[in-house]
């Protein structure tokens, strides 16, 4: 089976970090984002992943070959040379996506949720139609589009742009099983499959949904990403509470990488992920946040909300708050309140940032 | 022999310096560990032949004043006497509604000093100034040298170049003068009061001739004896060969508000090198770690990983735990700092309990360190309808919870907080 992951450009909207590397790689929860969605589809039977990006990087070509390597499948990536929007990149692997007459899976980079691609699978071969998309609800459909469809057997009826009025609650989590007859509808040239071809299928009975049991997040930037990482944490609590460390110290869900080291006089959590080598000193307060690889967090320190981006260094007796991100290699002097700070990578920090703001 | 004034204002003064002038009269307030005043009279007890120290204000007599009187008697082995005014009489109508308690004894010179002053005291050169200067009952000023936008904030002294006989004197001039600028520390010969009683006769006139038609409480004589210093005598006394400027490149500083509180304290903590050597924290083994000039009273209990400094004071009963970190802030008696809560920049009140994590930070309102002659601004409470950023002041018996933070904001004495705040004043 094959799956396209539609990972896009730049990341913009998860920069600073982004900055330093490519957004796949990013670990959420101490795995590069790419990854969970990569070891779900090899879980659920995919053996050939097609990265649809829209630039290159050597970093991220690198990393595909060790994953190729280690999890014994298949991973190309797709170069686009110009944005094709969402639909776009499906045409563009058409050759590599058309190779046989098996449905293949497509998502969006950005989601992060208990990806249910075996269920997807079953679901979509059993309404034998063009495609399948996965819904998730939301609390305030207003913000989104939402789907309409028959509650029995899935069908779609339409699609509505930001509803003013109540029609449905759930809304397209960007993950789609399709048969291959469905890329007959995409030329290569920039298309919205959510616009221009997705309103097609379901005018003709060929789109399906199939909701989402569990969390679903779009991890695309900073603020929603230490969300997702909140909802991942619940859910390895239900799934895989020997993940999550525990004992005097540590509160509610908490994921520690085993080669990092935390001081005495801590209190950590919850909701907090620590990676590789990071060192906490004593007396640290952390809450909410994800540390990255190789970071260190000076004694006395209190952070809540915040990314602390790889091998930066955050002082003592800092302050750091409201969806502060650090990028790679910042350096927070001792004694600072960083509020709300999105701080370009390779900074020195001296000054406190009371306002929300970048630090360039 | 010789005597000393010190004018040491009244309840409805001090203004600037709530709420920690609700807890205690401002002149006590600790600056640099011991109390405000505490400094004035160390100085004039040095001062040899120096018999005694009268305060003059207008307090109702007060435990805490009578018992800083008590023990400042014992411990400088000078008499000191407080002197309550029936009502405020201005720096000039105070001294002259006491001056018979001052000149009896027949002193041939007395000082008089603001208690809102931090100053080195230079007192001995300004004796030595007045007997190489002028006529034997000439009158001297301390001045400074302040830059040219703060000195119209303050008294200002023209001054003869080579006599450093006063030429002119104004009192916060609306367009520059002079930047030589009034201490508030003056060497008087009795003399002083003939001056004086003239204002007081003339205003005694003028009463008569225009009688007032107000609804002021207070009778006619009241009135005639208002007199400032400033206004109604030096303006006067000026380029008559009576008064005197010295000016002295010592420290010198206003404490109008608490923030000028830890730059007072900061300026006397640094003079503690020559002073007083024993009241300066140094690090010792199972001790906290001093950075820079740091007071702690013996009574204090301070955890060994802890880090205190530059320019602290910590007061009697304080208690602070581990990993926790005071910086340009004041600590007064009774308060409780949390295992790992930072302090910057604040003064924390009596018995108020900071939680651990916590960040309780202000912004310093320090004078420019680029100009040497640069002053402390006597900052307003708002600027353009915003709370101007301040140093951090919790009023007694505060409560901050762990883990907030409270920026640049004043909150009153007996509050329970239960969140962060910032640039608020918090009733």
């Amino acid at each position: 089976m094959k799956a396209l992951i539609l990972v896009g450009g730049y990341g913009t909207r998860l920069r600073p970090l982004t900055l330093s590397v490519p957004k796949p790689l990013v670990e959420f929860c101490n795995k590069p984002i790419l990854l969970h969605q990569v070891e779900a589809l090899v879980k659920a039977g995919v053996d050939h992943v097609i990265l649809a990006v829209s630039y290159m990087s050597d970093l991220l070509e690198r990393e595909m070959r060790v994953q190729e390597e280690r999890l014994g499948i298949r991973i190309s990536l797709s170069h686009e040379k110009e944005p094709l929007g969402t639909a776009g990149p499906l045409a563009l692997a058409r050759e590599l996506l058309n190779v046989d007459n098996e449905p293949f899976f497509v998502l969006n980079s950005d989601v992060i949720c208990d990806f249910p691609f075996k269920d997807l699978l079953q679901f979509h071969h059993n309404h034998g139609k063009e495609g399948t998309i996965v819904v998730t609800r939301v609390e305030e459909p207003s913000k989104y589009g939402v789907v309409v469809f028959e509650a029995d057997s899935g069908r779609i009826h339409r699609f509505v742009e930001k509803p003013q009025v109540f029609v449905s609650n759930k809304i397209n989590a960007g993950i789609y099983i399709f048969n291959p007859s469905m890329l007959s509808r995409i030329q290569l040239r920039p298309t919205s499959i959510e616009k221009e071809i997705f309103p097609v299928m379901a005018e003709e009975g060929h789109l399906y949904t199939m909701e989402l049991q569990g969390f679903w997040m779009d991890i695309g930037q900073p603020k929603d990403f230490l969300t997702g990482m909140c909802m991942y944490l619940q859910s390895l609590r239900q799934h895989a509470p020997e993940r999550l460390r525990t004992g005097p110290g540590f509160l509610g869900n908490v994921l520690v990488d085993p080669t990092a080291q935390i001081g005495e006089n801590c209190t950590i959590g919850p909701n907090v992920s620590i990676g590789a080598g990071v060192v906490v000193e004593d007396g640290v307060r952390i809450k909410r946040c994800t540390v990255l690889k190789g970071a260190r967090v000076r004694s006395h320190s209190w952070l809540e909300s915040c990314i602390v981006g790889w091998s930066s260094s955050v002082g003592q007796w800092v302050r750091m708050e409201n969806v502060t991100v650090l990028g790679e290699d910042v350096i927070v002097n001792d004694e600072l309140y960083l509020n709300g700070a999105n701080v370009l990578p390779h900074k020195s920090i001296n000054e406190s940032v009371q306002e929300p703001r970048i630090i360039m | 022999m010789l005597k000393a004034v010190i004018l040491i204002g009244g309840p409805q003064k001090g203004t600037r310096f709530r709420p920690l002038s609700f807890e205690v009269p401002k002149p006590l307030f600790p600056v640099a560990g011991v109390p405000m005043l505490q400094h004035h009279i160390e100085a004039c007890a040095k001062v040899p032949n120096m018999k005694e120290i009268l305060l003059i204000g207008f307090y109702q007599p007060n435990e805490e004043l009578t018992r800083f009187l008590v023990n400042a008697q014992q411990e400088f082995k000078v008499s000191i006497r407080y002197l309550q005014e029936y009502a405020a009489l201005g720096t000039g109508g105070g001294i002259y509604h006491f001056r018979d308690q001052i000149v009896s004894g027949s002193p041939e010179a007395f000082f008089v000093l603001n208690a809102d002053v931090c100053s080195a005291f230079p007192l001995a050169e300004m004796l030595s100034f007045q007997k190489e200067h002028g006529e034997p009952n000439s009158l001297v000023i301390l001045g400074t040298t302040a830059n040219r936008k703060q000195s119209m904030n303050y008294g200002c002294i023209v001054e003869n170049e080579q006599t450093h006989e006063v030429m002119h004197y104004v009192e916060k001039p609306s367009t520059f003068v002079s930047d030589i600028i009034n201490c508030g520390i003056y060497l008087f010969k009795p003399d002083i009061f003939q001056h004086i009683g003239a204002v007081f006769q003339k205003n005694q006139q003028d009463m008569l001739l225009y009688p007032y038609d107000g609804e002021e409480p207070t009778n006619g004589w009241h009135r005639a004896e208002a007199i400032r210093l400033e206004q109604d005598i030096f303006t006067a006394l000026a380029a008559q060969g009576k008064l005197y400027v010295y000016k002295t490149l010592s420290f010198w500083s206003q404490i109008k508000s608490a923030g000028s509180a830890i730059y007072a304290s900061r300026l006397y903590l640094n003079q503690y090198h020559t002073t007083h050597p024993e009241r300066l924290a140094s690090n010792k083994e199972g001790g906290p770690k001093i950075s820079g000039n740091v007071y702690i009273h013996p009574t204090a209990n301070i955890d060994p990983t802890a880090t205190l400094g530059p320019n602290v004071s910590i007061g009697s009963g304080v208690t602070i735990g581990a990993g926790v970190r005071v910086r340009e802030s004041v600590i007064l008696h009774g308060a409780t700092l949390q295992d790992h809560c930072c302090v910057l920049n604040s003064i924390v009140g009596w018995d108020s309990t900071i939680g651990k994590w916590a960040r309780v930070e202000g912004t310093p309102s320090d004078p420019n360190p680029n100009d040497p002659f640069a002053k402390i601004d006597s900052e307003t409470l708002f600027r353009e309808g915003k709370l101007t950023p301040s140093i951090t002041i919790l009023g007694c018996n505060v409560t901050i919870p762990s883990e907030v933070i409270i920026l640049n904001s004043i909150v009153l004495p007996h509050k329970d907080l239960n969140r962060s705040f910032k640039n608020q004043i918090i009733l």
